[in-house]
């Protein structure tokens, strides 16, 4: 390869005269590729300015005062929380010796709670294998409804939009309210908390499954299209086996989460092992309600520890 | 502008007249104008033909419209104005069977490869059957004995014998593009169309790209439309260099009649703002 590099007055492709013919047009673009080399970047005007010394006194000036701001509205938030709700920072510090002397007394299994302990792993495993449950179901769904929303499989804008939007609504609200809302509809139910979960982790997976979709298999999407593959072969054989490892992942992730989540939302809807903990607790059971909470943890770690696992088998 | 374009176009057709055969050509552009957006331009009233066999190249400067030209001929993207006829097909007219048709007898080849790169090389290569095969054997990934046997076979040619059943992100660039030539080969096409096949490759892994497709357009007789940036691949392999500048074709001719000053205007540049490697 030969650097051709000379100064433009001496090599003019065209005479004086054709110039003036043809004046060459002026263009915003600039031949990138063969210029980048040569002539380092262009500073724009206003890259020069920003170079000068006092404006950089200006910039740091400006992040002083944006970080003074910051840290008097947070002051002013706590304060007016604080009074609203007569809650006390050092209060609420003084008391955690005491809460933890009240645990460590009282939230103790003892031989009487062990006999419950078949009851409960019933409900935890009930529990568990809803989460489990909820999250697959909800995963395919979402996996099938994002293809209508992502960039590369869309079938027309506007619909691509009103899945994202309906994603976005199932997602911003919260599993609990979810869990609230269904009480009226179905009552005291393990179909409520069922419901409640699969609509934030469908709203939440469908996001991201939109995401990973067009991040992950965009171009192995349009050469597949360009061989004449029909939609659903390009689903299969180019979609799925390029993002199943990310949608797996985020699988267990959610299971994880739900897991967590369903045992507070048994409480509200009655069924489960929340609601096991609450009734053990409101019967001032504390040896009972704290075995409860030590299987939940057991649980959490064991998934966490089986996903951690199979996700580094499948990346 | 106009002015400059049009000596240039005479220019370069009383050079071309060797490269137009008589026959019905293969692919035909008739003005065809494409505009993004309602207000990008790409293309501005194109017009070209192709006849089958021929290795040609396109070279123009970056936002010129390349891409655009050869995703026209396959429907990635539609033109807005103008016909394009390929095979018999009338493109812009064609419904959703017949883009079908065209997309099976074009192979494309693009510069980031874009494969399935979680899935193993041979099932790549065979990826090119999809559009001929039923949709439900395509979904579920069942080919013929005969369809494998090929695959090999084309493996083998290609030299990526001993990669056949590697995953694709194990492999190199050079391997990389190696396998996306197999998968358009695997098509059986008439056309393929390259999009800048060697723009992410080392000299080295760029020689053996261009070689292939070289043989390919020689022994299989399968026409192949290159966009390339590189001038002296263009110059070294092509029967024919159509320039593009701005959405305008400025060149269309043979590599030999290609001078120093019409690659200036093709890239619209001053000599000395350009690096190139043709004397
Ligand atoms: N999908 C798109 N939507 C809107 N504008 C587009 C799109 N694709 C290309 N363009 C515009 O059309 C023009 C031509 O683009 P094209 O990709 O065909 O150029 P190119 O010659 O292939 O460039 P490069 O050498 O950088 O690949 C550019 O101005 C580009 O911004
Ligand atoms: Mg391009």
């Amino acid at each position: 390869m030969r650097f051709i590099n000379q100064t433009k007055a001496s090599s003019s492709p065209m005479s004086n005269n054709e110039r003036k013919r043809f004046p060459r047009p002026k263009r915003d673009w600039t031949p990138v590729w063969e210029r980048r080399f040569l002539v380092g970047p262009k500073m724009t005007p206003d890259a020069e300015k920003a170079k000068r010394p006092e404006d950089q006194m200006s910039i740091f000036a400006k992040r002083k005062k944006t970080f003074t701001l910051v840290i008097l509205a947070v002051a002013g938030l706590y304060l007016i929380s604080a009074l609203v709700t007569s809650f006390s920072f050092f209060e609420g510090i003084e008391s955690f010796p005491k809460a933890f002397i009240w645990i460590t007394t009282y939230l103790v299994p003892n031989a009487d709670s062990l006999t419950k302990l078949p009851k409960i792993l019933d409900k935890l495993i009930e529990t568990a294998f809803v989460a489990v449950a909820v999250t697959v179901c909800a995963a395919i769904c979402s996996f099938f409804f994002s293809l209508l929303g992502t960039n590369t499989t869309k079938a027309h804008p506007a619909i691509a939009r009103a899945v994202r939007v309906i994603a976005a609504f199932f997602r911003n609200v919260p599993d609990v309210v979810w869990a609230m809302l269904l009480l009226f509809s179905f009552g005291q139910n393990v179909l409520t908390g069922f419901f409640a979960l699969f609509f934030a982790t469908f709203g939440l997976l469908t996001r991201t499954f939109i995401e990973t979709i067009d991040e992950v298999s965009s171009e192995c999407v349009e050469a597949l299209r360009a061989t004449g593959a029909s939609t659903l072969q390009v689903v299969f054989q180019g979609i799925i086996p390029s993002v199943m490892s990310v949608i797996i992942s985020w699988i267990l992730y959610m299971i994880e989460t739900n897991i967590r989540a369903s045992t507070l939302i048994g409480i509200l809807t009655a069924t489960g092992i929340g609601y096991q903990f609450d009734m053990y607790y409101k019967q001032m059971n504390y040896a009972s309600a704290s075995l409860v909470v030590i299987t939940i943890v057991v649980l959490v770690i064991a998934i966490e520890i089986t996903s951690t696992r199979i996700r580094k088998v499948i990346m | 502008m106009d002015g400059k374009r049009e000596t240039i176009e005479k220019k370069a057709h009383g050079m071309t007249s060797t490269a137009m055969t008589a026959e019905a050509p293969l692919l035909e552009f008739q003005n065809v104008s494409k505009i993004y957006d309602k207000t990008t331009k790409a293309l501005s009233d194109i017009s070209f033909k192709v006849s089958e066999g021929e290795f040609v190249s396109i070279i123009g400067p970056s936002g010129s419209g390349k891409s655009t030209i050869l995703r026209c001929i396959n429907r990635l993207v539609a033109a807005t104005q103008g016909t394009i006829h390929f095979d018999g097909h009338d493109i812009g007219l064609a419904d959703k069977r017949e883009i079908h048709q065209v997309r099976k007898k074009t192979g494309m080849i693009f510069q980031h490869y874009n494969l399935v790169n979680r899935m193993s090389v041979v099932e790549n290569v065979l990826h090119g059957r999809l559009g001929h095969k039923s949709t439900i054997s395509g979904v579920v990934g069942f080919y013929t004995e005969k369809e494998k046997e090929k695959a090999f076979e084309i493996l083998e040619k290609l030299g990526l014998s001993d990669q056949a059943y590697k995953r694709c992100d194990e492999l190199s660039g050079g391997q990389k593009q190696r396998v996306g030539i197999a998968r358009s080969i695997m098509q059986q096409p008439r056309l393929i169309l390259c999009d800048e096949p060697i723009a992410s490759l080392d000299p080295s892994s760029s020689k053996v790209i261009m070689d292939h497709l070289s043989d390919i357009n020689k022994t299989m007789n399968i026409t192949c439309l290159i966009n390339l940036h590189q001038v002296h691949v263009a110059l070294k392999y092509s029967q024919r260099i159509i320039g593009i500048t701005s959405g305008n074709i400025v060149y269309d001719g043979p590599p030999e009649s290609l001078t120093k000053d019409l690659i200036y205007e093709i890239y619209q540049s001053n000599e000395g703002e350009l690096i190139t490697d043709v004397e």
